[in-house]
C-alpha cells in the first residue's frame, strides 16, 4: 500500500549519465549550473519538470535549482521562437536608435522581451555588441545578421520571416 | 585560543580571537542594532543595519560578520555611523509598504521597533513597491512577499534548521522574491507547515493563516456547542501575550479566559496525551515482542509526519499510527462526550488551542474526517491569535482567577503536561512502557537522561534486563540525522521521538513572539517555558498516563482494550508517500 513511487524522467538518458557522473565528483552540487547549460542546449529552455529532475537526480533542492534558473539571465524558462530575434543594444546601436527598433518588433509582434508569440515562431530578446558596429543597427533572426535595420523595416522583416516559413512548411 | 586587545567606544577590551565585533560589543552590554542577523543561523550580512566605524577601514563593516583582530579601534556610535544605519534603514523601508497600522505585527514589528530605535522620525524617500499578490494556499502559512525585505531569515530557517530547503531567493535584483521552487504555492511544495518562517521573520512576510473569525462566529451561535481543548505547551507560554515573565504556568487562567471568551466546554489535550502513550506503549511493547518494524517512531508532531511523508517515505512503517493527542481528543469529543451528553456531533465545534501552524493542516487531512464527512477538529488557533482574541474581548488575562477544566476530558497525569517539551513524549512513553515491561512501579519516575533542549540526543536504557536504544530529536535536520543512522543499521534503536520545532511544541511555530531582550528560539526561553511544564508535572499526585483514572474508565465504558478495534478506528491513523518528495 505504502509504496514509494520512483521518479520517472523525461530529460534524455545521455544527460542522466552526466549528472550520475558528477556525482561521482566532489562537490557534485557544484555542477548544476552546467547541468542546466545542457538541459536547455538540448530542449531550448528549462521547464519545471526538467529542473525537478535535475534536483531529484542531483539531490539539490529544488529551491535551489529554481533560484540558480532564474537568477541567471541567460537560463530561459519559456521556449524560443522558431525565429528568435535578437537587437543589438550594443553602445553604436543604441545610438543609431536600436531601443526603438526594439520597440518596433515588440509591439508589431505583440509580445514583450523574453516572450515568445502564440504561434510559436517568434520571440524577442536583447543582445549586446556583436563588433559589427559599422551595420549598426544591428538585429539577428537565428544565425541571420540584419544590419542597418530602422523602425520602417521592422514589419517588412517580419513578414518576409513569415513568408519563408509558410513556404518552408509547404515544402514539407 | 589566543586573546585580542581591542578597543571599542574608547573602552579597551580583550576578547578571544575569532570573536566577532557584535559578540564583543555585546561583552561590554552594547547591543548593536540588527536586522537579518539570527544567533542560531548562518551569517548572512544582507541587511548593513549593524555597520560600525573601525579605524583604519575604508568602509563601514557589519559588525555581525567582522572577526576581530589585534589593536582593533571600533567605534559604535559616532553620529556619522548613526546617520548612516538610518540611511540603511529608511532605504528598506522605501520598498516596505506603509500599512502599520493595519499589519497583523503591528507593536510586534523588528522593522518597527528598529525604526523607533534608529530615529528614523521621517520617511524622505518614496520608494518603488513591489506588488506580489498575498499567497494563501497552505491551510497553515500565508506568503506575504510585498512585505519581505530579503533579510532571508526564513531561507535560512528552512534549510539550516529544518532541512526542509523549500524556500529560496527567486529571480535577481529588485524583482528578487523569497518564495518555493518556480514560486509555486506553498500548498503544493514540499513545506511542512512548521511555521518556523513566520516566528523568524522580522515583519509579517510570513504568517499563520487566521482561524479567528469561524471561532468568533461558532462562539455567537448559541446552537453550536463550542469545546476548546489547550496543548500542554499553551500553558507554558500563553502568559507571555500578556507580558507575564517567560515561563509563568498559566493553566488555570486560560481556562478562565476560555470560558469568558465563551466556550461551552474547555478540555485539556493532555487527557488525548495520556490516551496517545496507552496506545503508543501498546503499539511499543507489540513491536519489542515480535521484533518487526523497530525503531518506533512517534506521531505526534503533524509537520514532522508532512515531513516524513514528502521526505522518508520509505520510514512511513516505523511511525506509530497513533493519531496526535489533538486528534485522538476530537475524535472522542463527537463520539463519547456527544453520546454521553446527548449532543448531536454536528452541532458540536472543536477549538484546538495549539502552538502549531501544522495543525491546521492537520485538521484538513483527509484521514481525520469523521466517516460522516465532517471534520473531527473544525479550527485550530494559534497561541497568538488564542491571544489576540483574549485582547480583543477586553479579557484582563493577568488578574484572572484559576479555573479547572470540564470534566471527564480535562484531567491528566503529569507525563501529559511534558509532552510540549523535546523529549517529554519519550519520558511520559517510558514512564509506561517501563511499568508494564518490569510488571512493577517505577523506583524513580524521572527518565532526566532524555531531558534537553539540544536538538539530538541519544540513551540507552535498561528496562527488564533488555537494552532500549532511544533517541530525542528537535528541528527536522536533526531527524535526517537520526533516520539516516536508522537505515545504515549499525545500532538498533527501539524507541525515537520526533518534534519538528526546534526544542519541541514550546517553541512551535504558533507561539507568541520573543518578549524584549530575547530572540526568537532564544534557548533561555526554551528552557524556561520547558521548566514551566515540568513544574506542573512534579505538582501532580498521578504521574504516569496509565494511573490516571478516566482513562481507565474510558477504556471499561468506551474503548475496551487498548490497540483494540474501537480504539483503533478512533484513535489510530495511516500514512502515505506524498508529491513532491523532499531532497535528502
Amino acid at each position: 500500500m505504502n509504496t514509494v513511487k520512483k521518479m520517472k524522467y523525461t530529460i534524455e538518458k545521455d544527460i542522466l549519465k552526466f549528472i550520475d557522473e558528477c556525482l561521482k565528483k566532489e562537490h557534485p552540487e557544484s555542477y548544476l549550473i552546467s547541468i542546466l547549460h545542457k538541459v536547455q542546449g538540448r530542449y531550448g529552455y528549462l521547464t519545471e519538470q526538467h529542473m525537478n529532475e535535475v534536483a531529484q537526480r542531483l539531490q539539490v533542492p529544488t529551491s535551489t535549482v529554481s533560484g540558480v534558473a532564474t537568477f541567471y539571465h541567460f537560463f530561459r524558462l519559456k521556449p524560443q521562437g522558431k525565429f528568435a530575434v535578437s537587437v543589438c543594444l550594443g553602445t553604436a546601436c543604441f545610438v543609431k536608435g536600436a531601443d526603438k527598433v526594439l520597440e518596433a518588433f515588440k509591439s508589431e509582434l505583440g509580445i514583450d522581451m523574453g516572450e515568445t508569440t502564440s504561434d510559436g515562431l517568434f520571440s524577442v530578446e536583447l543582445s549586446r555588441c556583436l563588433g559589427v558596429c559599422a551595420l549598426a543597427p544591428v538585429v539577428t533572426i537565428n544565425d541571420k545578421v540584419y544590419s542597418k535595420v530602422t523602425v520602417k523595416k521592422v514589419p517588412e522583416l517580419i513578414s518576409q520571416v513569415r513568408a519563408e516559413a509558410k513556404a518552408a512548411a509547404e515544402k514539407e | 585560543m589566543k586573546n585580542v586587545n581591542i578597543t571599542i567606544d574608547n573602552t579597551p577590551l580583550v576578547v578571544k580571537e575569532g570573536t566577532t565585533i557584535m559578540e564583543a560589543a555585546e561583552a561590554l552590554g552594547i547591543k548593536i542594532p540588527r536586522l537579518c542577523f539570527h544567533p542560531d543561523l548562518s551569517i548572512e550580512g544582507a541587511c548593513r543595519i549593524c555597520i560600525v566605524e573601525v579605524e583604519g577601514a575604508r568602509n563601514y563593516v557589519p559588525s555581525c560578520a567582522t572577526k576581530v583582530h589585534e589593536g582593533m579601534n571600533i567605534k559604535t556610535n559616532s553620529p556619522e555611523i548613526r546617520q548612516a544605519r538610518r540611511d540603511l534603514l529608511e532605504l528598506i523601508l522605501d520598498n516596505h509598504p506603509q500599512s502599520c497600522q493595519t499589519c497583523e505585527r503591528d507593536g510586534n514589528c523588528e522593522l518597527q521597533n528598529l525604526a523607533y530605535t534608529l530615529g528614523v522620525r521621517e520617511r524622505h524617500f518614496e520608494g518603488k513597491r513591489k506588488k506580489y499578490p498575498v499567497e494563501s494556499s497552505s491551510p497553515s502559512v500565508i506568503r506575504n512577499a510585498e512585505k519581505c525585505i530579503l533579510c532571508r531569515r526564513c531561507v535560512r530557517v528552512c534549510s539550516e534548521i529544518q532541512g526542509i530547503h523549500n524556500l529560496s531567493q527567486l529571480n535577481r535584483g529588485f524583482n528578487t522574491v523569497v518564495a518555493p521552487a518556480h514560486e509555486g504555492p506553498m500548498a503544493d511544495s514540499v513545506c511542512i507547515a512548521c511555521g518556523q518562517c513566520i516566528n523568524v521573520c522580522p515583519v509579517a512576510s510570513f504568517m499563520e493563516k487566521p482561524s479567528t473569525e469561524p471561532v468568533w462566529k461558532a462562539l455567537a451561535d448559541p446552537d453550536t456547542f463550542v469545546i476548546a481543548q489547550i496543548a500542554p505547551s499553551i500553558r507554558a507560554a500563553i502568559g507571555e501575550g500578556f507580558n507575564l515573565p517567560v515561563g509563568t504556568p498559566c493553566t488555570g487562567k486560560t481556562v478562565t479566559a476560555l470560558r469568558r471568551l465563551g466556550f461551552d466546554a474547555v478540555f485539556d489535550t493532555n487527557f488525548g496525551a495520556d490516551l496517545t502513550i496507552i496506545e503508543e506503549a501498546n503499539e511499543f511493547l507489540e513491536r519489542v515482542k515480535s521484533g518487526e518494524n523497530l525503531p518506533l517512531l512517534t506521531s505526534c508532531s503533524p509537520g514532522w509526519v508532512k515531513f516524513m511523508e514528502h521526505f522518508y517515505p520509505e520510514m512511513i512503517p516505523h511511525a506509530s499510527s497513533c493519531r496526535s493527542p489533538m486528534t485522538m481528543l476530537s475524535a472522542l469529543l463527537k463520539t463519547y462526550y456527544a453520546e454521553k451528553e446527548d449532543i448531536d456531533p454536528k452541532k458540536i465545534f472543536v477549538v484546538g488551542v495549539m502552538p502549531c501552524t501544522a495543525k491546521k493542516f492537520e485538521i484538513e487531512r483527509p484521514e481525520h474526517q469523521s466517516p460522516e464527512g465532517y471534520p473531527l477538529t473544525d479550527a485550530v488557533l494559534t497561541t497568538r491569535e488564542a491571544v489576540w482574541m483574549i485582547k480583543a474581548y477586553g479579557i484582563d488575562f493577568v488578574n484572572l482567577p484559576d479555573d479547572e477544566f470540564d470534566a471527564p476530558l480535562g484531567f491528566s497525569s503529569g507525563a501529559a503536561d511534558i509532552f510540549g517539551t523535546t523529549g517529554g513524549v519519550m519520558e511520559a512513553a517510558l514512564r509506561t512502557a517501563a511499568e508494564k515491561l518490569t510488571g512493577k512501579p517505577l523506583e524513580k519516575i524521572e527518565f532526566t537522561q532524555v531531558r534537553a533542549v539540544d536538538g539530538l540526543k541519544e540513551a540507552t536504557l535498561e528496562i527488564a534486563g533488555m537494552k532500549i536504544n532511544v533517541a530525542v530529536t528537535n528541528g527536522l535536520q536533526n531527524a535526517k540525522t537520526i533516520l539516516e543512522k536508522v537505515k545504515k543499521g549499525k545500532k538498533q534503536y527501539h524507541l525515537i521521538e520526533l518534534m519538528a520545532c526546534p526544542g519541541g511544541c514550546i517553541a512551535g511555530g504558533g507561539q507568541p513572539y520573543p518578549p524584549d531582550g530575547s530572540y526568537v528560539l532564544d534557548k533561555e526561553v526554551m528552557k524556561k517555558r520547558a521548566r514551566a511544564l515540568y513544574t506542573i508535572d512534579e505538582s501532580k499526585k498521578i504521574r504516569k498516563s496509565h494511573d490516571n483514572p478516566y482513562i481507565k474508565k474510558l477504556y471499561e465504558e468506551y474503548l475496551g482494550e487498548p490497540g483494540g478495534e474501537k480504539a483503533h478506528h478512533l484513535l489510530h491513523t495511516t500514512y502515505a508517500p506524498k508529491e513532491p518528495r523532499g531532497i535528502k
